[in-house]
């Protein structure tokens, strides 16, 4: 199990625990990343501090320091 | 709104980036009305259909949101529309926008609604991108698991509009079409009794007689309510059972939130394989541009470039359109002289009343120019790449990643800049941005550095890029500024609860130029119609403030009976100029000069700064009248600026030593002195409230610094 943070571009997970705030955990499950639901890196923006993610075709992104609290297991 | 038969009401709802606002514009046609919601800054739009057997349909827009659980006020709106809560009226139907391509996550909202036993239709839209991203979807299925009226359409093209009508015209007659049993059964038994308890709490009217609706009320409350929440009108009691409830819940290790949301995956994912199909995706188009436009050098080199543009046109393309606007007004100014007898009402009307007019659609280029970029980078989706790329910086300021686009039109003008915080939905990142941005180097303030600097440095004498080092140094000084207090205010005033940056990045679209358009217009029209109204009235008070009373022909060589400061005498001396010296803001500047003073501005420079509220780019003009040279002078001349060195106080001293001029430098670059601001942000924030405390903070910023260059440099011998 890694933070989502840990994860490589490009790289394929599926969500185990989401940790962190509250309206965060909400949002983020809201818009479909459930335990179990596979989740991708798509790419992080160094600059930005930001990292870009897809969850059921859509693309979302999220800031390190809330990514470091989602975490997941790398797939195959 | 008491009308004796009502005119039946549809609401326009979806998540963002579903083509909601195209719905509306195409649906509505060029006949909608922009207001705000009653209570909040948040606006809505208001247009009309015209529906077989009804008439006249009123048709609004709800903002775009994934979910109606909320935790801001902005949020929270979204379910008060949609299910007709205290204070807005409740619509006869809601025709939820669905993006064909993010199909499930879009049916989590229209879960939500079903549970509130909401009349919807189901407004399937973008399904001619289906092909393109490999998904296919049955509608009769989707209908049938549903079981609301669905209809798909392509909203840019009015692709299935006819049978939109139709359908919303079926649910108004029959709203029982639309009618749906509770669709999912919660995996889990706890919850249910949370449900039920705190469905007891959830006010009578709200639930408004239909008793599924206090069940869906209390799951909304179990996800919304929470401590650090900023929703409006939540009964104490419901509050505290909430977080009973929820502690209870936690300390036997279970997560309520994710026992609803998961309730309604649940059923989504149970159901989606009925009527969705997926093929593998290929490499999207987006994903090809994003490589290169969100790629760190290349992406961000690009960003610059077309900042670079975007700052360009404001700045400088701009121009020769105002220039326009500006000969225009002078011109119906000078011909009104020519006709009409001279007197209060001509002065009234010419420098009153069409100078005013003239003053306030003078902002209109930029404003424009900034709407087309915003309406282009918003509808193709750039405008989010833009907060993935700052977000980092701007964070770092507490302000939000689109905060980015105002900070920098701000270096143009803080009207249009201001008027561009609506790219941000919540209402604290936008107040937060409003209260920096006037800080910015406008170019109102470019004349003022650019006589001061002269002043400093007499061009004759100056050594290469020494002014312009300055000028650069005045740039730097208001940016750090800015960035301070946006740090400062983001921390102690507009210090808000912490809101997850999550935002969709959309796929890349191609514009839809009508939208642009009409926004473009819409902004325009908003600004001339509310802030232009208070620019005009403050501009007929300026008018007054500086030419009235007017000075008797025979007075005016003497020293005023009544004047109160001994300088005068001197003054005195100087041709012309009297009226200014003798009217409102003449008195007024003489009785500032003792908070002046400490700053190194004598009385002068008090009703300079009086005449620079109008707009900043005045101080010059009125720096002219005020030393007695010809209203027809040319500003820039070095006549003004032989007159300024040639200013003395009573005793002799020279006025504008190089410190004097710093600290009326640094007056410039951090008081709001600017109407056209205050108003615009009056208008905005739609109360006096933050127009007030900008003004004051901004001024007393001002004062502070000031009085530290110049005291500071007088006692270190400068």
């Amino acid at each position: 199990m890694v933070s989502l943070n840990h994860l490589t571009s490009g790289a394929q997970g599926r969500l185990v625990r989401l940790g962190g705030d509250r309206a965060f955990r909400r949002r983020l499950m809201e818009l479909g990343l459930l335990p179990g639901t596979p989740v991708r890196l798509v790419r992080r923006a160094e600059l930005g501090g930001v990292l870009e993610i897809e969850v059921r075709r859509s693309r979302l992104t999220v800031r390190l320091a809330e990514a470091a609290e989602v975490f997941v297991v790398a797939a195959e | 709104m008491t009308i004796a038969t009502r005119i039946p009401c549809v609401a326009i709802a979806g998540n963002p980036n579903t083509g909601k606002t195209t719905l509306f514009n195409r649906l509505t046609g060029a006949r909608a009305k922009v207001g705000n919601y009653p209570g909040v800054t948040v606006e809505r739009q208001i247009g009309s259909i015209e529906l077989e057997g009804f008439g006249k349909v009123q048709v609004m827009d709800v903002p775009g949101t994934y979910s109606l659980s909320a935790r801001s006020r902005e949020e929270q709106l979204a379910i008060q529309a949609v299910a007709g809560l205290h204070p807005l009226e409740k619509p006869d139907v809601v025709v939820c926008v669905v993006d064909a391509t993010q199909l499930v996550r879009n049916l989590y909202l229209v879960l939500q609604l079903i549970e509130l036993d909401t009349p919807i239709v189901c407004a399937l839209n973008m399904t001619d991108r289906l092909k393109v991203t490999g998904q296919s979807i049955d509608v009769k299925a989707l209908k049938r698991a549903l079981g609301v009226p669905v209809v798909p359409i392509v909203a840019p093209k009015g692709t299935g509009f006819e049978e939109l009508r139709q359908a919303i015209g079926e649910v108004l007659k029959d709203p029982r079409k639309a009618h749906v049993d509770w669709p999912w059964e919660s995996p889990e038994p706890l919850l249910e009794a949370d449900v039920l308890t705190v469905g007891k709490e959830i006010p009578d009217d709200w639930v408004g007689g239909n008793e599924r609706r206090r069940r869906a009320l209390a799951l909304w409350a179990l996800l919304s309510v929470e401590e650090e929440d900023e929703l409006d009108s939540i009964p104490e009691a419901l509050r505290n059972l909430v977080a009973r409830r929820r502690m209870l819940a936690d300390a036997s290790g279970r997560r309520i939130e994710e026992e609803i949301i998961r309730s309604r995956y649940g059923w989504l994912d149970a159901h989606s394989p009925g009527f969705l199909k997926e093929s593998p995706q290929s490499l999207s188009l987006t994903d090809k541009i994003d490589r290169v436009l969100l790629n760190p050098t290349v992406g961000f080199a690009l960003f610059i470039a077309f900042m670079t543009v975007l700052f360009q046109s404001i700045f400088a393309w701009a121009d020769p359109l105002i220039g326009w606007i500006e000969v225009l007004f002078e011109w119906l100014g000078d011909t009104t002289v020519a006709v009409m007898p001279g007197g209060f009402f001509r002065d009234l009307l010419v420098q009153g009343l069409i100078a005013g007019v003239g003053g306030v659609l003078v902002f209109l280029p930029q404003i424009l120019l900034l709407f087309f970029f915003i309406g282009l980078m918003e509808d193709t989706g750039y405008m989010t790449r833009i907060a993935y790329l700052m977000d980092r910086v701007m964070r770092l300021l507490g302000l939000h990643g689109r905060a980015f686009v105002p900070m920098l039109s701000g270096y143009a003008c803080a009207v249009p800049a201001i008027l561009a915080t609506r790219t941000m939905e919540r209402s604290r990142d936008r107040l937060l941005t409003m209260m920096v941005v006037p800080l910015m180097t406008c170019s109102a303030r470019l004349p003022v550095y650019g006589l001061l600097i002269a002043a400093i440095i007499p061009p004759d004498h100056a050594r290469p890029f020494t002014q312009g080092l300055l000028l650069t140094g005045m740039y730097l000084f208001s940016t750090l500024i800015a960035l301070l207090a946006a740090g400062v205010l983001g921390r102690t005033v507009l210090k808000g609860s912490r809101v997850p940056f999550l935002m969709e990045m959309p796929p890349y679209r191609l514009p839809h130029w009508p939208s642009i358009v009409r926004m473009m217009w819409q902004r325009s029209s908003v600004f001339i119609r509310e802030a232009g109204t208070i620019i005009l009235a403050c501009t007929v008070g300026m008018w007054f403030l500086l030419s009235y009373p007017k000075a008797p022909e025979t007075e005016s060589a003497q020293a005023p009976v009544t004047s109160p400061i001994s300088s005068d005498e001197k003054a005195e001396h100087e041709i012309g100029g009297s009226d200014l010296r003798n009217s409102y803001a003449g008195r007024l500047g003489r009785s500032v000069e003792p908070i002046l003073k400490p700053l190194g501005f004598d009385w002068k420079i008090g009703v300079g700064l009086i005449g620079a509220f109008a707009a900043r780019e005045v101080f010059v003009s009125t720096m002219a009248v005020v030393y007695g040279l010809d209203d027809g002078e040319d500003e820039t001349s070095h006549t003004l600026r032989s007159h300024i060195h040639e200013q003395r106080w009573p005793d002799g001293r020279v006025v504008y030593t190089p410190l004097v001029c710093f600290s009326l430098m640094a007056f410039f670059a951090l008081a709001c002195q600017c109407m056209s601001t205050v108003a615009v942000v009056k208008r905005e924030t739609g109360s006096w409230r933050w127009p007030i405390f900008l003004f004051g903070y901004t001024t007393a910023m001002a004062w502070v610094a000031s009085f530290a260059i110049y005291q500071g440099g007088t006692l270190l011998g400068f």
